[in-house]
């Protein structure tokens, strides 16, 4: 999954469950906006090599949540 | 700590009747990766029922294809860890995912099957997209 939040972090993981805290994701990689990389530059590196493991457990607040894709649709 | 050779003894032998070559130790790996010539496809075999249950039954129909790789081979992630690890070396920059398929030439991965690219597909879709691969890189149009 992809889940861009409404500030400058933009999440790829599995998604594992939501509950009241959030999105629980597993094996997380994490693009801060404003570096080198743009987001969809992240994105789809992430989709052709794969995700670069950052957090193996995540919760996204569900309030932060702006958009959800699944990885596997983008074109790497 | 791996998992029960018993729990995975299904899985594994689902693999071989398929064709594959496991390589359980990184002996194994490297005699088959180290210097390696022509075609190879590299499954990472994996327990995780939604996404391996359909990795293996892709594979066994992308394996009816009249193009193939000349080779293939299996390492079993999360039970022959160090054959695992050691395969991963050879793939490069992409990342560890399990299962996974790397398509090999000449030593050089030329397609990657991620699992993200197999969970919550069906085994049919990930056939195709392995067809479409094994066309593309070693069929005879394929560039050396």
């Amino acid at each position: 999954m992809v889940v861009e939040t409404s500030g400058p972090q933009t999440y790829v993981g599995r998604f594992d469950s939501e509950d009241d805290a959030g999105l629980h994701l597993l094996d997380v990689g994490v693009h801060e906006a404003g570096g080198n990389e743009s987001k969809d530059e992240y994105v789809r590196r992430s989709a052709k090599f794969g995700i670069r493991v950052e957090r193996k457990h995540l919760i996204v607040p569900r309030q932060t949540v702006a958009r959800i894709a699944k990885l596997g649709e983008i074109a790497g | 700590m791996p998992y029960n050779p018993a729990l995975v003894a299904p899985m594994r032998e689902e693999m071989v009747r398929l064709g594959a070559k496991e390589l359980t130790t990184v002996g194994d790996v490297d005699a088959a990766l180290g210097d390696q010539k022509g075609t190879m496809l590299v499954f990472v075999n994996s327990v995780c029922g939604c996404a391996a249950g359909n990795a293996r039954p892709a594979l066994r129909l992308a394996l009816e294809h009249p193009v193939l790789p000349q080779h293939v081979v299996t390492v079993f992630a999360g039970q022959d860890l160090d054959a695992t690890a050691r395969a991963r070396q050879y793939m490069g920059e992409y990342q560890p995912s399990s299962p996974s398929m790397a398509l090999l030439r000449d030593g050089e991965v030329v397609h990657f099957v991620h699992r993200h690219q197999i969970e919550g597909r069906n085994p049919q879709a990930i056939a195709g997209d392995l067809v479409q691969a094994f066309d593309k890189h070693f069929g005879a149009g394929a560039a050396v």
